[in-house]
């Protein structure tokens, strides 16, 4: 039933897979429209969604071009990219050794449980000593399994003569195995295999939840990547053209940049003029008319017309790669945050180890014999129970991020939410973040009859203008008018005529600083004014962050008429006209005050800053780099995740401060006990699964947090 | 005793049994798409019109 659909074999073709990411599959009819779909077609074998990572691979027969399979979607309604063959294998491997390490602890905990509780119910004699003897059989095979992971990140450690909160639970596991091991061969009484498995068990699934929040965000982000600029099509000196990758592209050679384009590499427009956007690289929201002999940018998009443009820089000294190494410079900085588990690692490992040490050496003195002094320190080491001090931390982020993405918020990983905890004064960029990034048109003055030719005018232009008018007179239900001779004339407008009138949708003559275009219907002239509104919730979300104690600002690349109209109607203070290095310098400076600045900007002007900043957020519709950079990402029309980010990131503190508070209380109660050589199996197999669920079950009431 | 004998293999045979289902389930990647599978059940099968 639910079988990739498929045609059956296509004869003696030679077939190939294909990934592409499809951004906008919601529900159940997706998946089967586009599966069925590509189904249809000539050469495609197979095709099978992946609705997770909003992806679907093809199998086809070579004949078939991805632009062919990409259209295809396109027809079936969906917008499509291509992928590179999954580049997220190398998270998938890591977190899928870690679910197998997982299932095997999981399946040794219980068979040895088993065998344990028939021990402490009183099986006693032979029958004790062949119970041992099989709990021996299945845990040192599990435990040189699953315990991989600890063994290979504490070696590590060592190696550079460090400590990590994996030195105790590697020393403690492989303790508690051998001496089992040794109790087991001379008849003993007491084994541990069971607390050193279930040890295993419960840390792993700590370290599976922490991969798993991670995968499930990297593959959410990844959806929304698109291939900006990353090729183009290049013109030979014998009139033919080829499509080049940007890194292979060298200056003098001649782009041809197609409408809707983006430019793979800098340049000087050789033939053509037309209209970029370059919103992504300057924030600069008013697109700019470019002609021959001007210089455009790697990143701009082409809104108008085909233009020829012959390559001055490319591939990595394109202005964009300039900001690239900006951002990666400024990345530095945060790879040096040390996450709060490992900060309480640090305390905690040397305070365990010297516990045991001192309970060995305590016995000793009092002349307990080398056999029970051994056997109360390795005690001392199951119970002081890192299971609790694993889990607290990852159990919180996982239960915290899941509340936060069904808010539409995706945060990266665990050390995100521990740095969106701490910020204290926010910055925002001004197009794209804290407006839509789309010019709305004011067209309440329009006739109904001046509204239809705006609409066939406005929807055969690529320029957002353009695009703005057409989707709100669409939405409206005007009718376009018909209209003949449409042509489009870059850096001016649309012509066309109704009837014998000649209309147009052109540049007014003095727009200044202003947005807007002039209608033109035989000599009358209406103008239509765009405003770029800022979200509808900005000044809620603004107000929740200062509830929060976070006073914020705005830091924006435009011009300083728009900045300060939006500042004003925000209530809050303005910078405009920022290069990136600015933005980069401002935040340097405000964290040289000691402050720790929120960054939530789009564009790649935004990248230096958002990676040098204590944390940061980009919009969905934000570019590539500045989602890489972002330690979040928020979907949709809203600001409001930012704000619930930063409660929800303190609520999640809090809680893992309380998960740790428990531990230290539980340690001080059962190391005592631990000590006076009170633990038995039975005891630290029952302190060990109860702390572990209380704290599993304190992070748990974060579910609701982000409501 | 002797019952033992019997249950135990038995009972770690049937453990190991489902530890390999787990493996053989992740191997061919039925745990891929979680999201999807649960949407999957959603869609009506059409009737192949041959």
């Amino acid at each position: 039933m639910n079988a990739p659909f498929a045609r059956g074999p296509i004869d003696g073709a030679r077939l190939t897979d294909s990934r592409f990411t499809v951004p906008g599959m919601r529900c159940a009819g997706c998946i089967a429209k586009i599966e069925r779909g590509l189904a249809e077609i000539d050469g495609v074998e197979a095709a099978r969604v992946n609705f997770s990572s909003k992806r679907v691979a093809v199998r086809h027969n070579k004949g078939l071009t991805e632009q062919n399979l990409v259209e295809a979607i396109e027809k079936i309604g969906f917008e499509a990219q291509k992928v590179a063959d999954n580049p997220l294998a190398t998270d998938d491997r890591e977190s899928k050794a870690l679910m197998r390490a997982l299932a095997v602890a999981g399946f040794g905990m219980m068979n040895i449980m088993l065998l344990s509780v028939s021990v402490w119910s009183g099986a006693g004699g032979v029958t004790r000593e062949l119970f041992h003897w099989l709990s021996a059989l299945i845990a040192v095979p599990v435990v040189a399994y699953s315990g991989r992971p600890f063994f290979e990140s504490a070696a590590m450690a060592l190696r550079h003569r460090r400590t990590n909160m994996d030195v105790p639970i590697s020393i403690g596991v492989l303790l508690a195995t051998g001496l089992s091991i040794s109790e087991t061969m001379t008849g003993g009484e007491h084994a541990y295999f069971d607390g050193a498995v279930m040890l295993l068990f419960f840390l792993l699934a700590g370290r599976a939840l922490d991969a798993v929040m991670r995968n499930k965000t990297r593959a959410g982000i990844g959806a929304l990547l698109s291939r900006m600029g990353k090729s183009a099509t290049v013109l030979e000196g014998n009139g033919a053209h080829r499509r080049l990758a940007a890194e292979d592209l060298e200056p003098a050679m001649l782009m041809l940049v197609a409408a809707g384009e983006a430019l793979a590499a800098d340049g000087v427009i050789e033939e053509g003029s037309t209209t970029l956007d370059n919103a992504m690289l300057t924030g600069e929201s008013t697109p700019e008319g470019v002609r021959q002999g001007d210089l455009v940018h790697a990143g701009a998009i082409n809104l108008g017309n085909p233009v020829q443009v012959r390559v001055t820089a490319a591939a990595s000294d394109t202005a964009l790669a300039e900001i690239a190494r900006l951002m990666d410079e400024a990345g530095q900085s945060r790879s040096s945050y040390v996450r709060i588990a490992d900060r309480a690692s640090r305390l905690y490992a040397p305070a365990v180890h010297s516990l045991a040490l001192l309970a060995f050496a305590g016995w000793m003195i009092a002349g307990a014999g080398w056999h029970q002094s051994v056997i109360i320190a390795i005690a001392v080491l199951i119970i002081t129970c890192p299971c609790a001090m694993g889990l607290a931390v990852p159990a919180a982020q996982v239960v915290a991020s899941g509340a936060l993405a069904k808010r539409g918020l995706l945060v990266k990983d665990g050390s995100a939410l521990e740095r969106l905890a701490e910020v204290d004064v926010a910055l925002f960029d001004k197009t794209g973040t804290l407006t839509l990034g789309e010019p709305v048109p004011q067209l309440g003055h329009l006739t109904t009859y001046q509204a239809s030719v705006a609409l066939a005018l406005a929807r055969s232009s690529r320029h957002p203008l353009s695009k703005g008018i057409a989707k709100m007179l669409e939405a409206e239900g005007i009718a376009p008018a018909t209209l003949s001779g449409l042509r489009e004339e870059s850096g001016l407008g649309i012509l066309a005529r109704s009837g014998d009138t000649p209309v147009a949708l052109v540049r007014p003559q003095n727009a200044g600083d202003r947005i807007a275009t002039s209608l033109k219907i035989g000599d009358e002239a209406i103008e239509i004014a765009f405003t770029d509104p800022p979200r509808e919730d900005a000044g809620e979300a603004l107000a929740a962050l200062n509830r929060e104690g976070v006073g914020s600002s705005i830091i924006s690349g435009d011009r300083p008429g728009p900045v300060e109209a939006i500042a004003r109607k925000l209530g809050i203070a303005a910078q405009a006209g920022l290069l990136p290095d600015g933005k980069l310098r401002l935040l340097e400076g405000l964290k040289s005050d000691g402050h720790k600045p929120l960054m939530v900007g789009d564009g790649m002007n935004d990248g230096p800053a958002l990676a040098a900043a204590h944390a940061s957020i980009a919009p969905g519709s934000a570019s590539d780099a500045s989602q890489q950079a972002a330690d979040a990402v928020f979907l949709g029309r809203a600001l409001m995740p930012v704000a619930l980010a930063v409660r929800v990131a303190r609520k999640t503190m809090v809680i893992v401060r309380q998960n740790f508070a428990f531990a230290i209380i539980y340690n001080v109660f059962a190391v005592p006990l631990a000590l006076a050589g009170m633990v038995t199996p039975l005891i630290a197999a029952v302190a060990m699964s109860l702390s572990s669920l209380v704290v599993v079950g304190n992070s748990l009431r974060l579910a609701k947090a982000a409501q | 005793m002797s019952g033992l004998a019997f249950l135990i293999p038995i009972a770690l045979g049937l453990g190991l049994l489902g530890l390999a289902a787990f493996f053989w389930a992740m191997r061919k990647g039925q745990f891929e798409d979680l999201d999807g599978a649960a949407r999957r059940i959603l869609i009506d099968d059409e009737e192949d019109e041959r």
